[in-house]
């Protein structure tokens, strides 16, 4: 039997590499439904668990799927589904029901192009904005996106560290090049793997308050059979779970759950600079694109043009003080990325105003070329 | 507190109030609602079942029996709309020893919530399905539902249902469903003794309440609160072991009650445990 890390230097492609993360994370539950280019998650998944001892479900549909996850952690195990584009429309009311019941779980879309069924074997990064805004409502959520597969397999690990501290879904934004692209990845000795596990409840059990903010904003949460007896609704709720239909209840309930994030953002964004230092024009981007991107400024500073990179790591929350703080300095800024301006309108809004800032923007089905990047910073900027 | 005061108090407590959340009483259920019943049945049979009700879990969706779950002293999760059977197979499969109980709505389970259960059903999950069918979407305000019968007016077939309804135990029985049992809110031991052998099924059980709504449907179709229950004295012929094919609800002709099916097979995760763990296998032959 293999053990839950695979502890050794290993040539896997990115969706293998999210399973075996999830798996190092000690995710003993999948409920997942196949979709191209998502599939080698739900696959992998299937043929590790039981080895571990977790549980692998080919849910119905993606609707299912999702549900399925969220009432696997209520009952304890931390959980994970894997999708792309469509599939991840249909999982966004239970993603809802996730975020206002505080349950943590871990969502990964292996993006494709779209609208509707698109290029299912061709990426894109056309579902930024559908992972903020997505579910319906006013939240916060946390997504990441990884641009390897050594990194994939980190961030599913860092994913579920955080959505177990701050009781969320977390979200791996990540695409079918990096999902299905084989690289090497060293999985480290379980010992150096630092997991985080949820805050439980304790203490007098007739005097648990399910819904009471605890530390950082975050209660500590019972699971089904702990005995507490929770209520738990995607009903607006007091802090003992119970439905509650009022405007002041509301308020209270909203500004916890958008604090837990919104006040910890320093705590959960995560980026990489690239020569950044000097630069006169920076390019914004994420995932795939970052391959891209580190082609690019590499390319124009051997052309003379002091060009930098600003990689999210996590996209949501957005680093915003960051692109504020570049936008300060730099003399315009580009935003790299698959599609056709999502997370640019977001880069658009920090900098606002203060430099030029362009979209290099390509509607899916291929990578964007360093030589795009470099022609438009030299157009747009008369470079 | 004098021994009469105290004994007062003793007699005023409800049997199920251990159960119950009753600081959140009174429930949100309409007069002459049969859900109440349903969930008192449903209650009572769980207490008497003898089952460790520290490791039982309602889950419902959404709706006015979805509400069931609000109200159960237990650890208890009302999801989204049609939900509650993948969420409550997410929570059995994570957590063997749980009991899981899906308390809920025709509306919920079986039109949003069909694909659901027909593949809950086919793997034998280890899930008591209880189905309080009042004929409608209640809580919306008494829209055509799945079960609605052909020719029935609702707000949303003014001039009458067009479609014909399901037959929910030959659906269950259809599925795979390994307990299979209808009862009216009328017959409320007969309902707390099919909730007793669900949850006794090591399988996927369905238990479906025929429940009156007087306020939504009764109202639009000429039946006063208590001509449903007459309905259901006068026109229900009791008959464990019917073949499913006889079960449409046809008051005219009578619709029959009982327990349908009764055939434990294993469950769902029996089968994973069987399939997939392949290194536990030789273990347990050693052992043997």
């Amino acid at each position: 039997m293999r053990p839950a890390v695979l502890t050794g230097e290993h040539y896997m492609t990115g969706d293998v590499a999210c399973a075996e993360g999830a798996l190092a994370a000690g995710c003993l539950f999948f409920g997942g439904y196949p979709i191209t280019p998502a599939t080698e998650v739900a696959e992998r998944m299937s043929h590790r668990l039981p080895e571990i001892g977790g549980t692998y479900i080919q849910m119905e549909d993606e609707i299912a799927a999702m549900a399925s996850i969220v009432g696997a952690s209520c009952a304890g195990a931390k959980s994970m589904t894997s999708t792309s584009g469509p599939g991840f429309s249909l999982m966004m009311e239970n993603l809802g029901l996730a975020v206002i019941t505080e349950t943590p779980c871990v969502v990964v879309n292996v993006q494709r192009a779209g609208p509707s069924t698109g290029l299912p074997t061709q990426g894109a990064q056309g579902d930024m904005m559908q992972a903020r805004w997505g579910s319906h409502g006013d939240y916060e959520i946390i997504a990441m996106a990884p641009a390897s597969a050594q990194e994939i397999f980190y961030q599913t690990i860092d994913a579920f560290n955080l959505a177990e501290k701050y009781r969320t879904p977390v979200l791996i934004m990540t695409d079918e090049v990096i999902g299905h692209m084989s690289e090497r990845v060293v999985i480290p000795d379980a010992r150096e793997i630092k997991t985080i596990e949820r805050v439980k409840a304790k203490g007098r059990k007739d005097r648990y308050r399910p819904y009471a903010a605890g530390d950082l904003g975050v209660p500590p949460m019972a699971n089904a059979g702990d005995g507490y007896k929770v209520h738990v609704t995607g009903l607006t709720h007091d802090e003992m779970g119970y439905p509650a239909m009022t405007v002041e209840a509301q308020a209270a309930m909203m500004e916890r759950l958008m604090g837990k994030i919104q006040n910890n953002r320093d705590d959960i964004i995560r980026y990489e600079e690239f020569m950044i230092e000097d630069a006169d024009y920076i390019i914004v981007t994420y995932g795939v694109s970052a391959r891209t991107g580190r082609a690019a400024v590499e390319e124009a500073r051997a052309q003379g043009i002091k060009v930098g990179m600003l990689r999210l790591i996590t996209v949501w929350p957005f680093a915003e003080e960051k692109i504020r703080d570049l936008a300060s300095k730099a003399k315009g800024m580009v935003t790299v990325e698959i599609n056709l301006g999502q997370v640019h309108l977001e880069v658009e809004r920090c900098v606002a105003g203060r430099v030029p800032v362009k979209l290099v923007g390509h509607p899916g089905g291929t990578l964007i070329s360093p030589d795009t990047v470099i022609h438009t910073i030299k157009q747009e900027f008369g470079v | 507190m004098t021994t009469a005061q105290e004994a007062q108090r003793e007699a005023s407590r409800h049997p199920l109030d251990d159960l119950l959340r009753t600081e959140r009483i009174p429930h949100i259920w309409c007069p002459g609602c049969g859900i109440g019943t349903a969930f008192s049945s449903c209650l009572m049979g769980m207490k008497e079942s003898g089952i460790d009700l520290d490791n039982t879990v309602m889950v419902s969706g959404i709706g006015c029996s979805g509400r069931g779950a609000g109200y159960v002293k237990l650890d208890s999760y009302h999801t989204t709309h049609g939900r509650a059977i993948p969420f409550a197979t997410g929570m059995k499969l994570a957590n063997t020893d749980l009991n899981v109980v899906v308390f809920s709505g025709d509306g919920d389970l079986f039109a949003i919530g069909g694909n659901h259960f027909i593949h809950a059903a086919r793997r034998n999950v280890d899930l008591t399905v209880v189905c309080v069918n009042n004929f409608n979407y209640g809580m919306t305000g008494g829209q055509v539902a799945a079960t609605t019968p052909h020719l029935a007016k609702t707000t949303t077939t003014p001039l009458g249902n067009p479609d014909s309804p399901f037959n929910l135990p030959l659906l269950a029985y259809a599925c795979g469903a390994s307990y299979v049992a209808r009862w009216t809110t009328l017959h409320a031991r007969d309902l707390t003794s099919a909730i007793i052998e669900a949850l006794a099924n090591p399988g996927f059980s369905f238990v479906e309440v025929l429940a009156p709504c007087p306020i939504n449907y009764g109202r639009r179709n000429k039946e006063k609160p208590l001509d449903t229950l007459r309905l259901f004295q006068e026109k229900s012929i009791i008959k464990n072991d019917a073949h499913p094919t006889e079960l449409d609800v046809d008051w005219e002709r009578g619709v029959v009650l009982g327990t349908f099916v009764n055939n434990p097979r294993p469950c769902s995760t029996d089968m994973y445990d069987k399939v997939c763990r392949l290194e536990e296998k030789p273990a347990k032959k050693s052992a043997a």
